[in-house]
C-alpha cells in the first residue's frame, strides 16, 4: 500500500500488525456487516496514521474487499491518510492529530458504564503520543470512574517522528506513571500473539481498574533494513526495498 | 418546558432556560446525559444531577477529556449535551470540537456558558468573543445563538432533535423577553423579523437583539424605518432573509462578540457576493479594556445610542 501510495508511515505500521492482527481476530466481538451495532466491541486507532496496518486488518476482519486496499490515499478514496468514519465502516472516530483516541474512547466506555452494557473499549495509542497532555486528562476520568470495560494498548515502539522517545520528552518509568494514576498495567511482548491474547482476551469483570497493556515493540518490525530505524517513521521504499521487504515478510 | 419564569425586574438569566429545558428533556429522553468540567454551578445543572445523578460526566477542569468524551458517548448512543464556559470549550478544546465533534460530525451538543464578553472584568481571558469564528469554519456545525429566554429553551430544544453537531452560545447576561406574534416558532436556519423596516435592516442576535428593537424605536421617531432582523442561527445563515436585507440598502448588523469572523462576517460574506450595499459591523475590536459587560458595551457603542448612530452613518452611505 505504502509503495503504491508512494507515502504513508510503515514504520509505525509494522509495530503495531500484532497487536491489531491479535483484537481483529482473537478479542474484539464485532460484525462487518453491522459496523454500527450498539452492542460491538469498539476499537479506537488513536495512532491515526498508521492507516497502512489498520485498513489491511479492516479488510482482512471483512468490512471492505480487500482489492480495495490498492486505492489507499488515491482522490475520493475512502481509505484516506487518517481514518475516517464517515467514509469506512469500521471506524469510531476520525483520528490523525495525536492524543485524541483515549479521550474519545473514555466517553464510550462512560457510555456502557452508565447503560450496564457488557461491550468492552479498545484504544491503541502510540508512545510518542502520550506526550501529548489530553491523554493524561482521560487517564484521570478512566481511573475516577473504576472503567473496567476499557483497555489502553501502548505501541512502546521507543520511536517518534524524530528521535527515540527517551532523547525527546522520556516516558519512562512507563508503567509505574499509569500504576498511580490508577490503572492496572501489564507489559507484554507486543509481537507475541499469545502474550497479548492472553492479556486482551481476559474478562476485565471485577478488576475495578481501566486496564493498560505497555505492547514493547520495535518500529519496522519484519523488514530488516525498517527495524527499530527511526528514519522508517514515515518514508517509501524504493523498487529493490520494496521486493525485498515483500521476501523478508512472507 | 416553557421558559423560566419572569424575575421582578423583568429581566431573565437565558441560562435558567436552558437547564429546565434540558431537565425537561432527559425526562423524556433516556439517551440525553449532560457532561460538564467541574461547571454545574455555572451551568445551572445543579437540579439536573440531583434529578439524574446517573446521566452527569463530570471530567473535572479538562476541557479537551470534556469535548472528546461527549464524543464518545454519541458513539455509545447517548445524546450529550457538553456544558462550560464558551471561552475554553471552544478556544481550550478547539482541536476536539474540529477533529472529535465536526469532522467525525457525531450527534454532540455544545453549550457554550457565559459567552461573549460576561464576564466583565475577568478580562479577555475569560471573554468569548472569538468562539463563533473558529466554529463558523466547521460548515456542519450549527450555530445558534438565542436572544432570549423562549429562544434559549427552543434551541435547546431544536439541537436535541437534530442528528447531528450543534453549539448553542449561552448567556448570563440579563435580557427581557422579546415581543413576538402569536404562535411564533424556532427552527434551525430560519431568522425572524422583530420590527419591520424599509430604510436600514439591523441584524442581530444574542444579547444585542433587544438593544436593536430599542434603536429601531429611537430611529423611528425620526422617521427612519429600520428593520430588525434576530439572527439567531449564524451557521446556516438565512440568505433569503439577507437578501431582503440588503433590498433595504443599508445593513447594520451587530452582536457580542469581534468584529472579525462572526455575524457580522458571516452576512458581510453573503451581502458582497450576491448584492453588495453599505454595511456596517458592529462589535468588539479585539482584546477589550477592563470593565464590566455593561460598561463595555456602552464603550463600543453596543447600545442603543450607538447602533442607532451606526444606522443613520450607513443610510447616509446610500447613493
Amino acid at each position: 500500500m505504502v509503495y503504491e501510495a508512494q507515502q504513508g508511515h510503515p514504520g509505525g505500521d509494522f509495530s503495531a500488525t500484532d497487536i491489531l492482527a491479535t483484537l481483529y481476530f482473537g478479542v474484539l466481538r464485532y460484525d462487518p456487516k453491522k459496523p454500527r451495532d450498539p452492542d460491538r466491541d469498539r476499537f479506537v486507532m488513536s495512532k491515526g496514521h498508521c492507516t497502512g496496518a489498520f485498513y489491511s486488518v479492516l479488510a482482512a476482519a471483512g468490512y471492505f474487499p480487500e482489492a480495495d486496499l490498492s486505492t489507499y490515499m488515491e482522490p475520493l478514496s475512502m481509505l484516506n491518510g487518517h481514518p475516517n468514519r464517515n467514509y469506512l465502516p469500521g471506524v469510531e472516530t476520525n483520528t490523525g492529530p495525536l492524543g485524541h483516541g483515549l479521550p474519545v474512547a473514555t466517553g464510550i466506555a462512560i457510555a456502557g458504564q452508565i447503560d450496564n452494557a457488557d461491550f468492552r473499549t479498545f484504544v491503541l495509542t502510540g508512545d510518542g503520543e502520550l506526550q501529548e497532555g489530553s491523554n493524561w486528562e482521560a487517564a484521570l476520568t478512566c481511573a475516577h470512574r473504576k472503567l473496567e470495560n476499557l483497555t489502553l494498548i501502548i505501541d512502546r515502539n521507543r520511536l517518534q517522528q524524530g528521535a527515540r522517545t527517551e532523547d525527546t520528552a522520556s516516558l519512562d518509568p512507563l508503567d509505574d506513571k499509569w500504576r498511580a494514576f490508577g490503572w492496572h498495567v501489564e507489559m507484554v511482548d507486543g509481537h507475541d500473539h499469545a502474550q497479548l491474547l492472553d492479556v486482551l482476551s481476559a474478562s476485565p469483570k471485577g478488576r475495578g481498574k481501566p486496564l493498560c497493556v505497555i505492547a514493547n515493540t520495535f518500529k519496522g518490525k519484519g523488514v530488516s533494513y525498517m527495524h527499530d530505524n527511526v528514519a522508517w517513521h514515515h518514508g517509501v521504499p524504493n523498487k529493490e526495498q520494496y521486493e525485498q521487504a515483500m521476501r523478508e515478510l512472507v | 418546558m416553557s421558559a423560566a419564569a419572569p424575575s421582578k425586574s423583568g429581566f431573565f438569566d437565558c441560562r435558567d432556560s436552558f437547564a429546565a429545558t434540558i431537565e425537561a428533556l432527559a425526562e423524556a429522553d433516556p439517551r440525553i446525559v449532560t457532561v460538564v468540567s467541574d461547571s454545574v454551578g455555572s451551568s445551572k445543572l445543579g437540579n439536573f444531577r440531583k434529578k439524574f445523578p446517573d446521566r452527569m460526566v463530570n471530567v473535572g477542569i479538562a476541557e479537551q477529556t470534556l469535548v472528546a468524551v461527549g464524543a464518545g458517548l454519541a458513539n455509545g448512543g447517548k445524546v450529550p449535551f457538553v456544558s462550560a464556559a464558551s471561552c475554553f470549550i471552544t478556544g481550550r478544546a478547539l482541536e476536539q470540537v474540529k477533529a472529535d465533534i465536526a469532522y467525525s460530525n457525531v450527534n454532540v451538543k455544545l453549550i457554550g456558558q457565559s459567552s461573549g464578553v460576561a464576564y466583565g472584568e475577568l478580562g479577555p481571558t475569560h471573554h468569548s468573543i472569538e468562539d463563533l469564528a473558529w466554529l463558523r469554519l466547521f460548515n456542519n456545525m450549527k450555530l445558534i445563538v438565542p436572544a432570549d429566554p423562549w429562544q434559549t429553551a427552543e434551541a435547546i430544544k431544536a439541537a436535541a432533535a437534530h442528528d447531528g453537531p450543534v453549539f448553542v452560545r449561552v448567556s448570563r447576561m440579563a435580557v427581557p423577553a422579546l415581543e413576538r406574534p402569536e404562535g411564533a416558532k424556532f427552527e434551525i436556519g430560519k431568522a425572524e423579523t422583530l420590527v419591520e423596516g424599509t430604510d436600514a435592516t439591523i441584524i442581530a442576535n444574542g444579547t444585542m437583539v433587544h438593544r436593536a428593537v430599542a434603536a429601531a424605536k429611537t430611529l423611528a421617531a425620526e422617521g427612519i424605518s429600520a428593520r430588525v432582523v434576530n439572527m439567531a442561527t449564524v451557521n446556516p445563515l438565512d440568505e433569503a432573509v439577507i437578501a431582503s436585507a440588503a433590498e433595504t440598502g443599508a445593513i447594520v448588523t451587530v452582536e457580542e462578540h469581534s468584529v472579525r469572523g462572526g455575524l457580522g462576517g458571516a452576512v458581510a460574506e453573503v451581502v458582497a457576493t450576491t448584492n453588495p450595499v453599505p454595511m456596517r459591523i458592529l462589535g468588539f475590536p479585539g482584546f477589550v479594556p477592563t470593565g464590566s459587560a455593561e460598561w463595555l458595551f456602552d464603550h463600543f457603542g453596543l447600545n442603543e445610542a450607538g447602533i442607532a448612530d451606526a444606522v443613520r452613518q450607513t443610510i447616509a452611505r446610500k447613493k
